[in-house]
């Protein structure tokens, strides 16, 4: 009679759920698969299956990503009901009011467990000024990922500063690290236009920018606005960046992530700078590097840019206070994690829905999950996920990886001297349309060190005069946490 | 049936027409009243949107809470472009010129003197025409020492030089290899009706296919052509970081696409040739050479001047080749204009964007024209 009762509760139970959103059907937006597309389309059907909303998940090229959601929520096209998206850009999206306010939705949803969602996403990629608007799916973090084997074989230690990379760069060039008898690559970065590479330059030059901890900034100085694109500091960077295209594929000026994990998994780089998908994606059947992959933090630099006097200066107590062993460490935390965000136009049953799709992808039932799994591109954001190294070795990671991998984010995830993306209004013109664009020049030669650092400079000024310095300013500093 | 034959015809005289002012406004405007819905549709499609957008390019546009706002900043987006941050990017580096360049920039300038004084000692000498003609030759031979700047030692082309070059070298190849194959597919060939139809096929394959395809073809470290590579020692060769050798793969892939368009268009016009011309060469013992350069090409000079013109227009507006082959690089090496409007664009400047669209439009306009008046009038005529 028991079991009766409870198959009819069940049952129930389950009709009502059914019922719950039955018919509604939501449109989502995000950026060309696999990764991230990949483990909403394959959750789809769940969620459909237990609530009745069919969620339908569009995908557009990532370069054009950000004017397809700003287009569509402006004009009132609204033709999708969420976008899931870089946080960085919430910014353009929230101020004109295009996105539904989440802040009572989370502090009401117990199943999300949002106190277990790492504080850095919590309060920084899903919130602008003081309100929530994005749901994480996501953690990211720039690392350094070597060839145990290929470090052991060169009797070298993983890089502790960028020029450290360089050096096991030029010795690692040339060997064959797969076994296929031909030569293997010393640094694969995927360097081509339109994709990631902006995010790459940052992450060298933060640690010679920024020392004095996370309110310091790494774009702009916090008093005059001023770029922090055209000193000692970026042309070394700059130079760096330039220097490891020696040790890399031959044209790796158009690779992007996308190839350059390929080219890992398929053993052929010693050394590569990359988000946590490297991680999982070593791990995954076909991988050659999955019992030889390492990860450490972003290398550092002993030498930082003293903004008093433009010079890079060698670390001291009183210029790098955060500095291990003479070694100003500042770990990027670019792009801040895919995040699912819901358009404010939308109808509220639709709205319903969304929100509680984001909320299961979250949760941790599904995320701890799904953080494991290579072609998901989600890489790990929530406390249980780094304390909890079990789901890692069941997808399997070796034990002595999960602790490599997963310390090296949480290492990153707690560095008092943290380098946050820039978030201020219309930072993809900052960003993806001049630093890009003078990154690809430099890199294929048609600028000098001088002329780049000038263009990125005089570029980013001319985007400020336009938007107003004192706004942009404001929002900066807001971002930084500064009064 | 009689009957109503003549009452039919006496309403199409409109001899029981009631004449008034209203009917004889109508009578007389008719052609106006007929021609004003294709004159309001193209207002609205063409002309409104030109003017819209040329607003755009002199101002700066942000979205705000509930809708847009645009902003007047005058000339400050061309100024950008020319002397601002992007000056690099659309004009280019400027070298300095090699005794060869100069020699080339002397020959056109000495060139158009020619023209110049042909023109004055003609009889359909005017003076508006003589302006007309110092103004273009001036453009055009500055234009080449802008050019021969961009392409020395020192220089680099930009967005604008890099458009130029796909068009005319392409254009070049397109019109020489379509010419060759209509010649060749009028000879009584075996299996000619066959190849009619393979050579128009790469014509008909959207642009992105044809992108990546040819993206896949010159990968040299995954592509159908590696083993060919590796065996010649070049398995670590990338044409990417090359300038020159993506903007070669952009014109190999543009010509491949579009020499068809040029092939059918010039092989309708030959075989529209009369044949008794051909008949009457052969019967005076004239060789095939002799024909095909006194008869056939003199013959189809109209339709190659205006099959140029049209394939010159299209070219200026190329962007889906080099943003798929290449993503516009190395570095900005193979961006056209169209595709730098469009980088802008997706950043959401659209005055820029805009304004990098009117100066295509200035250039492909001014070249138009020139072309329209000082060569193609001539031949057509």
């Amino acid at each position: 009679m028991k079991k009766i009762l409870l198959t009819l509760f069940a049952l129930a139970a389950m009709s009502f759920s059914l019922a719950q959103y039955d018919g509604v059907e939501i449109d989502i937006v995000t950026f060309t698969g696999p990764q991230i597309a990949e483990p909403l389309q394959r959750r789809a059907p769940e969620f459909e299956a237990m609530t009745g909303a069919k969620v339908n998940v569009i995908t557009v090229p990532f370069s054009d990503l950000y004017q397809q959601v700003l287009t569509d929520l402006a004009t009132g096209t609204n033709s999708f009901d969420g976008a899931v998206f870089a946080p960085q850009w919430m910014v353009d999206y929230v101020v004109p009011g295009y996105l539904e306010d989440l802040t009572n939705r989370v502090a009401a949803d117990e199943a999300l467990e949002w106190e277990d969602v790492a504080g850095f996403f919590r309060n920084f990629s899903s919130t602008y000024q003081g309100k929530i608007y994005t749901i994480p799916l996501d953690g990211d973090f720039h690392m350094v990922y070597y060839r145990t084997d290929v470090l052991a074989k060169l009797n070298l230690a993983p890089p502790r500063t960028w020029q450290e990379y360089l050096n096991i760069a030029e010795a690692a060039n040339g060997m064959d690290m797969n076994g296929d008898g031909e030569a293997d690559y010393g640094s694969c970065i995927g360097k081509a236009r339109n994709n990631q590479a902006y995010w790459f330059i940052t992450s060298i030059a933060a640690p010679m920018l920024q020392s004095k901890g996370t309110s310091q900034g790494a774009f702009f100085d916090t008093e005059s606005f001023k770029p922090l694109v055209n000193n000692p500091a970026y042309a070394a960077a700059l130079q760096i960046y330039k220097d490891s295209t020696a040790f890399g594929p031959p044209d790796e000026l158009n690779l992007g992530v996308g190839d350059t994990r390929g080219l890992w998994s398929a053993g052929r780089c010693a050394l590569t700078l990359d988000w946590g998908d490297i991680g999982t994606l070593a791990i995954e059947e076909g991988s050659k590097v999955a019992n030889t992959t390492g990860s450490v933090i972003n290398p550092g630099s002993s030498m930082v840019l003293n903004r008093e006097t433009n010079e890079l200066e060698a670390c001291n107590a009183s210029l790098c206070p955060h500095a291990v062993n003479g070694i100003n460490y500042a770990p990027f935390a670019a792009f801040g994690g895919w995040s699912g965000a819901i358009n404010a136009s939308a109808d509220d049953q639709v709205k319903d829905a969304l929100y509680d799709f984001f909320s299961y992808m979250n949760q941790p039932s599904q995320s701890n999950a799904d953080v494991t799994v290579g072609i998901t591109g989600f890489n790990p954001y929530r406390t249980s996920q780094f304390e909890n190294i079990a789901p890692w070795i069941s997808a399997g990671m070796s034990e002595e990886f999960a602790l490599n991998y997963l310390g090296a984010i949480q290492a990153s995830l707690n560095s008092p001297n943290m380098v946050l993306d820039l978030r201020i209004p219309f930072n993809q013109r900052y960003q993806q349309n001049v630093l890009d664009t003078a990154l690809a020049q430099y890199l294929a030669g048609e600028l000098s060190l001088e002329e780049t650092m000038d263009q990125i400079e005089s570029g980013w000024n001319e985007i400020t005069d336009e938007l107003g310095q004192i706004e942009q300013l404001d929002a900066y500093r807001g971002t930084l946490g500064i009064k | 049936m009689n009957k109503s034959n003549n009452i039919d015809r006496s309403s199409n005289t409109g001899d029981n027409i009631i004449s008034n002012p209203v009917n004889d406004w109508l009578n007389n405007n008719a052609a106006n009243i007929f021609l004003l819905p294709a004159v309001i549709i193209i207002l609205i499609l063409s002309v409104f949107p030109l003017i819209i957008s040329a607003y755009l390019s002199l101002s700066r546009f942000k979205f705000v809470r509930g809708g847009f706002d645009i902003t007047f900043v005058g000339l400050k987006n061309f100024k950008k472009l020319i002397t601002g941050s992007e000056k690099r990017h659309f004009r280019g580096s400027l070298g300095d010129l090699s005794i060869a360049q100069w020699a080339v920039v002397a020959l056109v300038t000495v060139f158009f003197i020619y023209i110049l004084w042909s023109y004055l000692k003609s009889k359909n000498f005017k003076i508006a025409g003589l302006i007309y003609r110092i103004i273009t030759f001036s453009i055009f031979s500055w234009g080449t020492y802008f050019i021969m700047q961009n392409l020395s030692v020192n220089g680099r082309p930009g967005t604008i030089v890099v458009t130029l070059v796909y068009v005319f070298v392409g254009l070049f190849f397109q019109y020489f290899i379509g010419l060759g194959l209509a010649l060749l597919t009028t000879q009584n060939l075996v299996g000619k009706r066959i190849f009619r139809v393979i050579f128009l096929l790469p014509m008909m394959i959207t642009p992105v296919g044809v992108g990546y395809t040819f993206r896949m073809m010159t990968d040299t470290s995954k592509g159908p052509f590696e083993p060919l590579w590796k065996a010649f020692g070049l398995s670590d060769f990338s044409w990417v970081t090359s300038a020159w050798g993506a903007r070669w793969a952009v014109i190999i892939t543009d010509t491949w696409q579009w020499t068809p368009f040029i092939f059918i268009i010039l092989l309708a016009a030959i075989e529209g040739l009369p044949n008794e011309l051909f008949e009457a060469a052969r019967v005076d013992g004239a060789s095939r050479l002799q024909i095909l350069w006194n008869i056939t090409l003199p013959q189809i000079i109209p339709v190659s001047t205006t099959v140029i013109l049209i394939r010159m227009i299209e070219a200026f507006k190329i962007v889906d080749l080099p943003n798929i082959l290449t993503f516009g690089g190395p570095g900005t090496a193979t961006e056209s204009l169209t595709l730098h409007s469009f980088f802008a664009w997706r950043a959401l400047d659209v005055g820029q964007s805009a304004s990098v669209a009117y100066m295509l439009m200035f250039i492909s306009l001014f070249i138009g024209i020139s072309y329209t008046n000082l060569i193609y009038q001539r031949f057509v005529n």
